[in-house]
């Protein structure tokens, strides 16, 4: 009976510890300042310069991996080739990728001394250290939550939705975007709020392949990072304001119910909600 | 007049379908078991599956034909299939559904189907009666050449099978078109159609009305998928010219038809009688043994005696007070048997 009792109580510890553990470093970013002082350092320039160039890129970004990724994600998902399991390891490896790793192959990929380097200095575009390079950072280190996401919720489609579509006179391009986009996408949904999720955030790939230009190139996190030193004030209401963006959209992903239902291959769910 | 041609051969994952079928304005059943290529046929006449060798052809029109390497896609082979699930659009109401297969006289369908007043229902509030006419109406809004209907009454639970079976023989009766319908269920099979053909692994073993599979099933398969018991037995010439079969038990029983080695002896339950005591009828054949099984259905009866089961009326039953373990006689006619070749390929 007391050993049971003991056992309870150190399941019960362990889990108050974890909770206390992770939860602490954000109740200090607001307690270190009242909250009306916070919301006024978001009015610097520096708060606002990085709040624009964070939006722009993302903005972008997220348009990029949109128009892209849900085409090849369809294709990945719903036409069996060979090597497609390769593939799709292929476009979870820069999920695993350390962000320096990406950084350094963006610079050795697009970079002036880079494998496209001359390319782009014979169109006399230089990517390294401008906005472009951001989106392009943004862009890498986020696609692959998208697409991974993408590509589950296709394959969770009824493949005799499609068939059934076909056969009602649509070609493949009409079955995509009235039957195959519309029931995938809550999932869809939820992979693009999770890449965002991780494009708002990226630090290491920018760093070193767009650096740290304020109204440039400094997003939000390379912002708190530059302002650690010159004023902790405005690095810690710029993680206020991150913590806050995240919440809400880990809030999203969870009501969006697709997300916890992408592996699911039976029509009722997608019936009910779209139904609703 | 033909008016869907087929004659393809399609490898598939553990055997090859290979047939040849003519189908004219008529309803035609691929019978069989699962697992035996039928849905695979249905795909290769939509264009959802693309066969090795061979052509498809629908009013004089080509589908495909692999020498002259035409292959129409699915949306211009002017098809109607009504999958087994029905895969109706979940996102959409009944009457989008309908209106997705592009015609605009989508209030004239819905008529015709009885579904008017489900048009803004999404499919998920619909019953397996219902969702099957939305089906049905989808498949043929956009009036196409020949009507493909996958396993239509597996998704429906027994209660409102028999209502639905019947309501859509009478669909398939008015319409004037090819209709090209796969069922494992011989029974629906016999109500809806007017042809219909055996298909096992991919080959067709039979094809015939409903009425001439029962009567000459060509091989023990076909039999026992018709729903005959098969008795097994070595078959020699006997007495009067009847063929003379000694059962594997020792047993003999006779039948009409001339055959000789091993056999199946093919007899119907409806053609058993069941009695008390052994009685001076016309039956040459009799099988004594306690019943091991009696099993009601509606208003008949199913009796297992030894190998053999025997359909009764309830009337019956009750009448000779029957009982399982009790001794009982089946007895058939020797007229009521026929003989099946035992092919080694045969399974149960």
């Amino acid at each position: 009976m007391i050993r049971r009792r003991l056992f309870t109580a150190a399941l019960s510890l362990a889990a108050v510890i974890a909770l206390v553990f992770l939860l602490l470093p954000l109740v200090a970013i607001f307690l270190r300042a009242p909250p009306g002082e916070l919301f006024a350092q978001l009015g610097s320039k520096v708060a606002i310069d990085a709040i624009v160039v964070t939006l722009k890129a993302n903005v972008i970004a997220q348009a990029l991996i949109l128009v892209v990724g849900t085409p090849a994600a369809y294709l990945i998902a719903k036409h069996g080739f060979r090597g497609r399991a390769f593939v799709v390891t292929l476009v979870e490896l820069p999920l695993v990728l350390p962000p320096a790793v990406a950084g350094i192959g963006l610079l050795a990929a697009f970079g002036r001394l880079g494998l496209l380097g001359d390319t782009f200095d014979l169109l006399g575009v230089s990517i390294g250290f401008t906005q472009t390079a951001v989106v392009l950072a943004v862009t890498y280190v986020a696609s692959p939550f998208y697409l991974r996401q993408a590509i589950a919720s296709f394959e969770a489609l009824d493949n005799a939705l499609l068939d059934a579509s076909r056969t009602l006179g649509a070609g493949p391009a009409r079955t995509f975007f009235r039957i195959a986009l519309p029931l995938a996408g809550k999932g869809l949904a939820a992979g693009a709020a999770l890449s965002f999720a991780r494009g708002i955030g990226e630090f290491g790939a920018t760093i070193m392949f767009a650096g740290s230009l304020q109204g440039v190139t400094q997003t939000l996190s390379l912002a708190i990072y530059a302002q650690l030193d010159l004023n902790i004030d405005v690095a810690l209401a710029l993680g206020a304001l991150l913590v806050l963006v995240s919440a809400a959209i880990l809030l999203t992903i969870k009501v969006l119910p697709a997300w916890t239902r992408s592996g699911s291959t039976s029509l009722f769910p997608f019936a009910r909600f779209g139904s609703s | 007049m033909d008016t869907l041609r087929l004659d393809f051969s399609l490898p598939l994952r553990s055997f090859r379908l290979e047939l040849a079928l003519a189908v004219g304005r008529e309803t035609f059943a691929l019978v069989g078991p699962s697992g035996a290529g039928k849905t695979s046929v249905l795909r290769a006449v939509a264009g959802l599956l693309r066969p090795e060798r061979g052509r498809i052809a629908l009013d004089g029109r080509v589908l495909f034909d692999a020498a002259a390497k035409i292959d129409r896609p699915p949306e211009e082979r002017r098809v109607g299939f009504v999958f087994q699930e029905y895969a109706l659009f979940p996102h959409m109401t009944v009457e989008q559904n309908v209106v997705y297969a592009g015609r605009t006289r989508s209030a004239e369908v819905l008529e015709r189907f009885r579904i008017a007043h489900l048009a803004k229902a999404r499919p998920a509030e619909l019953s397996g009666g219902e969702r099957q006419r939305v089906g049905l109406a989808r498949a043929l809004a956009r009036e196409p050449d020949v009507l493909l209907l996958d396993e239509p009454l597996s998704a429906l639970d027994t209660h409102t099978r028999a209502g639905v079976r019947a309501e859509l023989k009478d669909l398939l009766d008015q319409l004037d078109l090819p209709v090209l319908l796969v069922t494992h269920d011989f029974q629906d099979a016999a109500v809806l159609a007017s042809r219909g053909a055996v298909l096992v692994d991919g080959r067709l073993r039979q094809i015939g009305t409903p009425a001439e599979l029962i009567a000459a099933p060509s091989d023990a398969f076909v039999a026992s998928f018709m729903g005959a018991n098969l008795l097994s037995g070595s078959a020699r010439l006997g007495l009067g010219g009847l063929t003379e079969v000694t059962l594997d038990d020792g047993s003999v029983l006779y039948s009409v038809d001339a055959a000789e080695g091993l056999v199946d002896i093919a007899v119907y339950p409806w053609e058993v009688s069941i009695a008390r005591e052994p009685t001076r009828d016309s039956a040459l054949n009799h099988v004594r043994g306690p019943i091991t099984s009696l099993v009601h259905i509606e208003n008949r009866a199913r009796v297992q005696v030894g190998a053999l089961v025997g359909e009764v009326t309830t009337a019956s039953v009750e009448r000779l007070n029957l009982k399982e373990g009790e001794f009982v006689v089946a007895s058939f006619k020797a007229a009521a048997t026929r003989l099946v070749a035992r092919s080694s390929d045969t399974r149960g």
